[in-house]
């Protein structure tokens, strides 16, 4: 037995999921405060789903403990099922209801009565400029209010903890600015959430805390100012390149082996050091190479330097990885 | 009491989106009708015939009314992962289920109703053991359900769950005594009869309506009652292992 602190809202150590071959999870360790707002970022597949799936009580762990607002999870996944709000990657409201009737039920479940329920409902649709499609079946709805009105029933009980799975990815910009500003309004407000994502600007920008997973074990736990200073002393400068060469990162690597190197999406290169970088040798490098440089310029390094240091992983690929993802899932 | 207005909103909500809808009533109502008029064009005999079909008629309606939209609101659900969303609700398993199975007891009971209430425009009910009838409808109608019920979460898809539950409904129909007494099967497949609840449920309609019971009707009371809770307990069993991973 592990000492569990009470006061956490969540506190998980060494869970462990299996699926056959796959370990999903593999002996994940980490404590959520109270009215904290917590990132787990990693690529697809990485085990962020089947984390809140265990925490939630839709999947159950092969091994590890469970407290959520102290209330031993661990055997009865159902003991704290009232105290939380899930909002899945993908919608599980019915399709054949009204958005307003969608509300309700899920209200319903939650022990509400009609009265509170009802103007509960109405308001949640308000706050998401919904209103005019409340008479209106779910099914009709277009990607970007389906999720928020997923969003809508994940809160519609004010649980003091909430779930969010990868809440922006596939829908519109305007949408997904709307729902960062929510999530950050309802934190404000004194809810604990908890977040995936494998947008890193997003997890940098709304989060307190952040763990990065990666084939089921987080590679790093910290809050997101202590993972920034990792960057600190280091000197980035982001090439654009106009026109498509492949292999450019390659050359650069070969001709200043001090130097990181990696491609960026939308054509160009990003380059790291721990000392400054002199610009003139690589846009001579690189236009040797038949690329045009149209512009070169010091960014202030990012989460994504941090997350592409710890983890190994080319932050091009997991958003490559991303829009792949949301390609095949379809209109 | 809070447990209780999700459960009562879980069953509202699947009797308006599924039980209510008319194509779901009248195929209630459509199929006992041709079933029964299918044996009475048969036996070739007059209206007092009708009383003998009675038993039969009610049996069919209530196994079909419970058990064919059971594969939707449960196996269907599953797959459009709605039925997520329940188990994600803070109530026991076991009163979720009840929940998702009442409607369709419900609509197996008002459906064992139908075929009575024509038949006593055509013919005389009196004499009829309303006291045995009752509970038989019930329990009947509970069994069934909880028979689909187990059906539909032993499979992942819609398309299997009403196969596989036809497999079992077509079979029940001449293995339960329906409409003829087993007595008449051959006599390898009399074992058969008696794993099956509605063999039990149909003897109970049988003493009901003319006194022709072949167990004591507290033996068929219990062995239903007995079905009732082992399908229910198994298929909580059976969710709990295969649906929470
Ligand atoms: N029900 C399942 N059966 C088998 N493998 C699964 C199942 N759910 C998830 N996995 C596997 O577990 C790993 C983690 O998946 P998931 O938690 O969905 O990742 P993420 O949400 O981070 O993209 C993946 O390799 C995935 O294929
Ligand atoms: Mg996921």
């Amino acid at each position: 037995m592990t000492m569990m602190n009470k006061s956490e809202a969540i506190e998980v150590s060494g869970l462990t999921k299996r699926f056959g071959q796959v370990t999903a999870v593999d002996s994940v360790t980490f404590s959520i405060h109270q009215g904290e707002l917590f990132g787990f970022l990693g690529p697809n597949g990485a085990g962020k789903t089947t984390t809140i799936n265990i925490l939630t009580g839709l999947a159950r762990p092969d091994a590890g403990e469970i407290h959520i607002s102290g209330i031993d999870c661990t055997v009865n996944p159902k003991a704290a099922q009232h105290l939380i709000g899930v909002v899945p990657d993908e919608s599980n409201l019915y399709p054949e209801l009204t958005g307003l009737e969608n509300l309700c039920f899920c209200a319903s479940l939650y022990g509400m009565r009609k009265k509170p329920r009802q103007s509960r409902a109405r308001e949640l649709l308000d706050t998401f400029g919904l209103t005019e499609a409340a008479g209106r079946k779910f099914a009709g709805y277009s990607r970007g209010m389906k999720r928020k009105l997923v969003i809508a029933a994940g809160i519609i009980h004010n649980p003091k903890i909430l779930f969010l799975d990868e809440p922006t990815t596939g829908i519109d910009v305007a949408s997904a600015r709307q729902i960062r500003q929510l999530i950050a309004d309802l934190n404000g407000a004194g809810t604990t959430i908890f977040l995936t994502t494998h947008y890193i600007e997003e997890a940098e920008r709304l989060c307190q805390r952040i763990a990065f997973i990666v084939r089921g074990r987080i590679v790093r736990i910290d809050a997101v100012e202590d993972m920034m200073r990792l960057t600190e002393g280091r000197h980035v400068v982001q090439f654009a390149v106009s026109n498509n060469v492949a292999g450019l990162c390659e050359q650069v690597a070969a001709e200043f082996p001090n130097l990181q190197c990696h491609a960026v999406t939308g054509g160009g290169i990003r380059v790291e050091s721990s000392e400054p970088v002199r610009v003139g040798p690589l846009v001579r490098l690189l236009e040797d190479h038949g690329a045009e440089v149209s512009e070169a310029r010091k960014v202030r390094p990012s989460l994504e330097d941090v997350f592409v240091e710890v983890t190994g992983i080319e932050a091009g690929a997991m958003k490559q990885e991303k829009e792949k993802a949301k390609k095949g899932g379809g209109a | 009491m809070k447990a209780w207005i999700a459960f009562w909103n879980i069953l509202a909500k699947d009797i308006r989106s599924y039980y209510l809808k008319p194509p779901n009533i009248s195929w209630g109502l459509i199929f006992p009708l041709a079933w029964a008029a299918m044996f009475f064009i048969r036996s070739g005999s007059g209206l007092d015939s009708i009383r003998a079909l009675l038993p039969g008629v009610i049996g069919v309606s209530v196994l079909f009314g419970t058990t064919s939209l059971l594969s939707v609101t449960v196996t269907f659900e599953k797959k459009g992962r709605s039925f997520e969303r329940l188990l994600l609700a803070p109530i026991p398993l076991e009163l979720l289920m009840l929940a998702k199975t009442g409607g369709a007891i419900l609509f197996g009971i008002a459906n064992a109703f139908v075929p009575m209430i024509m038949a006593s425009f055509l013919t005389d009910l009196t004499g009829v053991n309303w006291l045995t009838l009752l509970p038989a409808v019930i329990l009947i109608a509970v069994s069934s359900t909880f028979l689909g019920l187990f059906i539909a979460v032993s499979v992942s898809e819609v398309f299997e769950a009403q196969t596989f539950s036809n497999f079992f409904r077509f079979p029940m129909l001449f293995l339960c005594g329906l409409f003829f007494p087993i007595e008449q099967l051959p006599i390898w497949l009399r074992p058969l009869s008696y794993v099956l609840p509605l063999t039990y449920g149909a003897d109970i309609l049988h003493e009901s309506f003319d006194g022709a019971a072949s167990l004591p009707v507290w033996l068929d009371l219990l062995v239903l009652a007995g079905f009732c809770m082992g399908l229910f307990l198994l298929s909580l069993h059976n969710i709990k292992r295969k649906w929470i991973m």
